[in-house]
Order: structure tokens, then sequence, then C-alpha cells
């Protein structure tokens, strides 16, 4: 069967004050359905980069990808993408939120209602509905940002470093729920993240990228039986050899860019 | 926080402070011919409320207010919407906007008073320039103020254009707008008194103007607290609707860009 994603070689340039910057270089990746895929990478490598240019917000400078057979031109909006910040609209309340892409679809209304409220439930954020954001913790709103992308569910769905922001125990927490609910009806994910223990907890793949301009610079297989115990899987000895192989990848591409 | 009924008190007794020693002053330190008395004013304030003679000055002005302010603002909140999205006509207008918006609105009332009379009319369109301008400026700085991110979103949620300006476009810019708003109120009041101060038969400027005229600051300042006494309540009224309109946002100082009249 066909990949569900090929990016084929694409490059980004920008051009910031006169000056070109190279964002990403000849990168490629394929990605199967129901596949959870993770990719580190130092700050400023272009992984941000790299899901604007997959979902179609940005245009390649050079390359092409191709979703389903076809390649992409413009915003996609079979991809669901989960951003950095979790840009809900600070006017609605928390359910009108997670409700959006199912309104904007036309869907009826308690229909539309009670799938949410489902989801809702399912992250545990019962009983804070009729909350606007900025009543909610950062680990709310990420929780929110994630369930308003999941409910209308797209094929693909890219994911930026979306528990960055949050705190260790929060991080672990929502972890275990994301692959709960990916679980439940394996979408294909693509998940940024710059934390290595986080990338390999998730992953079936996890893509180790160069630093600026970006490149794939090794892909490990992570083969550790699901459903995972997030809590615990750390400590396994898989864990720990997958961890040892992408460090030795990872940090000569950290430490070239700290200097 | 205080709550709010000592906040209630505490104001009413600054007032009481403020009225007492205005009356104290008045007689022993100063004059009551230059500054009148709260006694004198409130024997003047009962006079021309029982015989009824200072509804038809205050109708009038508050008609010319807001009349000139529902006008002006739906002027200025479309051209602020329409600007904002037409970024060549805006950089066309650019330079006459600044210009017409320097012009001091206090110089425009006897040539409008030339051209369309005495009558409230004159007054009118003074309010409406004023408040057209406040809304107009707002309104375009909170739609080019949009959140790209947002609308990103949403076109990725497979939003319409449509659906973007109707879903994020026009919420993020509520808060601008009753900005634009809320301080144009008590400058469309000025600019109605403004009018009437310049020429008019009647409203609580010429009522001021024709006091002072007589040398009564008694009737002055009486017309001068019966106007006072409309902002306050005006500005009560939009406190409340900005409160409700604008329950999602975390408090925070109110972004006000205050205009010289
Ligand atoms: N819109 C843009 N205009 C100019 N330069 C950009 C833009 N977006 C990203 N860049 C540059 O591209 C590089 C990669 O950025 P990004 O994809 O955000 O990195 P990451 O997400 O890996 O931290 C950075 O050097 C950044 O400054
Ligand atoms: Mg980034």
């Amino acid at each position: 069967m066909a990949q569900l994603l090929t990016v084929e070689g694409i490059s980004k340039e920008f051009n910031v004050r006169g000056k070109k910057v190279l964002a990403l270089d000849s990168l490629a990746l394929g990605m199967d359905h129901g596949e959870f895929v993770t990719v580190v990478g130092p700050s400023g490598c272009g992984k941000s980069t790299l899901l604007n240019l997959v979902v179609g917000l940005l245009p390649p400078s050079a390359g092409r990808i191709v979703f389903r057979g076809r390649a992409v031109n413009g915003i996609n909006p079979e991809i669901g993408y989960v951003t950095q910040k979790d840009n809900l609209l600070p006017w609605r309340t928390l359910i009108e939120n997670v409700e959006l892409s199912l309104e904007i679809r036309g869907v009826e209304k308690s229909v539309r209602r009670r799938r949410a409220e489902e989801l809702i439930d399912r992250v545990g954020l019962n009983g804070f509905e009729e909350h606007y954001p900025h009543e909610l913790s950062g680990g709310m709103r990420q929780r929110a940002n994630i369930i308003r992308t999941l409910i209308y569910d797209p094929e693909l769905i890219l994911m930026d470093e979306p528990f960055g922001p949050l705190d260790a125990q929060t991080r672990i927490v929502l972890q275990d729920q994301l692959l709960k609910l990916w679980s439940a009806n394996r979408k294909t994910i693509l998940f940024i993240t710059h934390d290595l223990i986080e990338a390999i907890t998730l992953a079936d793949r996890v893509i180790v990228m160069t630093s600026r301009p970006g490149r794939v610079k090794h892909i490990a297989a992570v083969p550790i039986p699901r459903p995972r115990d997030v809590y615990q899987i750390h400590t396994s000895r898989e864990f720990q050899e997958v961890y040892e192989r992408l460090w030795r990848e990872l940090r000569p591409e950290v430490i070239m860019t700290e200097v | 926080m205080i709550s709010r009924g000592r906040l209630f008190l505490y104001r009413l007794l600054f007032g009481l402070l403020l009225l007492a020693l205005w009356e104290l002053t008045s007689g022993r330190l100063i004059d009551p011919f230059w500054i009148s008395s709260p006694s004198r004013v409130s024997v003047y304030l009962w006079q021309v409320i029982s015989d009824g003679s200072i509804f038809g000055h205050l109708a009038i002005t508050l008609y010319e207010t807001f009349t000139g302010f529902f006008i002006g603002a739906l002027a200025g909140i479309s051209s602020g919407f329409v600007l904002a999205r037409r970024e060549t006509l805006a950089q066309i207008l650019d330079p006459y906007i600044v210009a017409f918006n320097g012009i001091p609105r206090i110089a425009l009332a006897p040539l409008f008073i030339i051209w369309f009379g005495i009558g409230p009319n004159s007054k009118v369109i003074l309010v409406v320039i004023v408040v057209f301008f406040l809304t107009f400026f707002n309104t375009f700085s909170g739609v080019k103020g949009v959140d790209i991110e947002l609308k990103n979103i949403l076109r990725v949620m497979g939003a319409s254009e449509r659906q973007i300006l109707f879903k994020v476009t026009i919420p993020s810019t509520i808060p601008w707008v009753t900005t634009g708003l809320k301080i144009s109120v008590p400058y469309a009041l000025v600019g109605a008194v403004v009018g009437e101060f310049i020429a008019a038969s009647k409203g609580l400027g010429y009522l001021i103007n024709y006091n002072t005229s007589l040398f009564s600051t008694t009737g002055a300042l009486g017309g001068i607290l019966v106007l006072a006494l409309v902002v306050v309540l005006c500005n009560e009224v939009i406190n409340r609707a900005e409160a409700y309109l604008l329950r999602w946002r975390p408090r925070e100082e109110v972004r006000t860009e205050r205009e010289l009249f």
C-alpha cells in the first residue's frame, strides 16, 4: 500500500532582511497509515517549518509533499495541526473551542456538543466546559488544543511540541492520555519534540534532525510493545538501548547549536 | 479589593467633602459672585427642574450627542473594517486621513454652523466627525492586529474566508471597537456642547453660555453639573455593556488612546 505521506526532498529558504536563511535542506521522510512518528532536533533546526510545509501553510522552495498520492498545493484540511502555542480562541469557552471545527463543517449543534463532551470527558476536563481559556491552566489548554483537532478526525495529525511548556508531571499524564486516545482510533501522528525521552515513549519511529539547515540524520524504530506504561517505560532495557543510540546521533547536533 | 458597598460609600463621602469645601469657601474666602455655592446651585437646579425648563435643553443636547454618536460610530467602524482589509486603498488615503484628523474639531464648528445652520444639524455633524475618527482608528488597529495564527488554524480546519471573518476577525476586533466607543461618548457630548457654545438657541451648551454672558455663575455651574452627571451615567452604562461583551477576557487595564479635542 502506498504511504499516507511522503516528503520528497523539500528545502525551505527564508528571506530574513535581505539575507537568505536555509531552514530545511532536501529533507525526505515517509509515513504509513496509523504510524506514530516523532521528530527530535535542536531548536531552530526547522521542525516547525517542516510542519508548516506539510500542512500547506508555507510553500516549499524545492521538492514536494505527497499526501494520499496527491501533491499538496495550499492548505490541506485533511491534516490536523496542533500548534506549539495553544491558539484557542480566547472569546470561546472550552467546549465552544472544542466544537469549532465541527461548527465550521456545519455539523448539527446537538451532535457536535455530544462529541465534544465525550472528548472532554476522556481527557478529564469535565467541569470546565464553560470556562474561558484564560481561566484554564497550561496543561488544560493544551489538552483542549489536542482534542479540538481530534474531534474532526483528520487522517494525519501534526503536533508541534504540544507539551513543551508544561511541567514534568503534567507532561507524563498528557503523554499517557495521548497514547490512549491514539490507540483508540489509530490515526497517523507526526509529533515534534525536543525531549528525547518523550520522543521514544510515544513513537513507533523516531527521526533525528540535524542542526540548521534541517535534514534527516537518523531514523530509529522503537521496538517496545504497546500498550506502553509511560510512567515506567524509561527503566526498560530496550528503552535504554534506543535512548543511547539516538542520543549519540542527537548530541553533536545539539552541541553545534549551543556554540 | 474594596467591596462594592464601601466603594460607593467612599465615593459619596468624597463628593460630599468637595461640596462642603466649596460651600465653606464661598462667601468666606471668595465672593460667591465668582464661584457661586452648592446651596445656590441646588436652588437654581430645583427651580429649572420644577418649571421643566432644563429638560428642553437636555433633550436637545442628548439628541445631538446620540444621533451623532450612532452615525459616527457606524461610519467609523465600517470604514475601519473596510480599510484594514484593503491594503492599497488604505495606503492611498493615509495622508488625507492623518491630515483631516489633525484639524482641531473646534476649528470646524463655526464652518459647520455656516453650512448647516444654528439648529441641531450642525452639532450632529460635528459629533459625527469626532466619533468617526475615534472609532475608525480603533477598529482599524483592531482588524490589523488580528492574530494570523488564529486565522491559519481555522484555515487548516477548513474554514472559508467568510467563516474566518465571523469567527476570528470580528470577535477579536470587539475589544478595540468597544474601547473606541467608550472613549467616544464623552467626546461626543463635548462636541455637541462646543457646537452649542458657538451658536445655538437651545441645549445645555447654550444654557451655560447664556448664563455666563449674564455673569450668572450659579446658572453656568448648574448647567455644567448636569453635563457632568450625564457623562457619569453614560459611562456607567458603557462599562456594564463592555464587561458583558468582554467577559472572556482576563481583567487588565483598558488601553485607551486619548485624543485632545
Ligand atoms: N517565517 C519565517 N521567516 C523567516 N525565518 C523563519 C521563519 N520561520 C522560521 N524561520 C527560521 O527558520 C529556522 C527554523 O525555524 P523553526 O522551524 O521555527 O525551528 P524549530 O521549530 O526547529 O525550533 C530558524 O532559523 C528561524 O529563524
Ligand atoms: Mg518550533
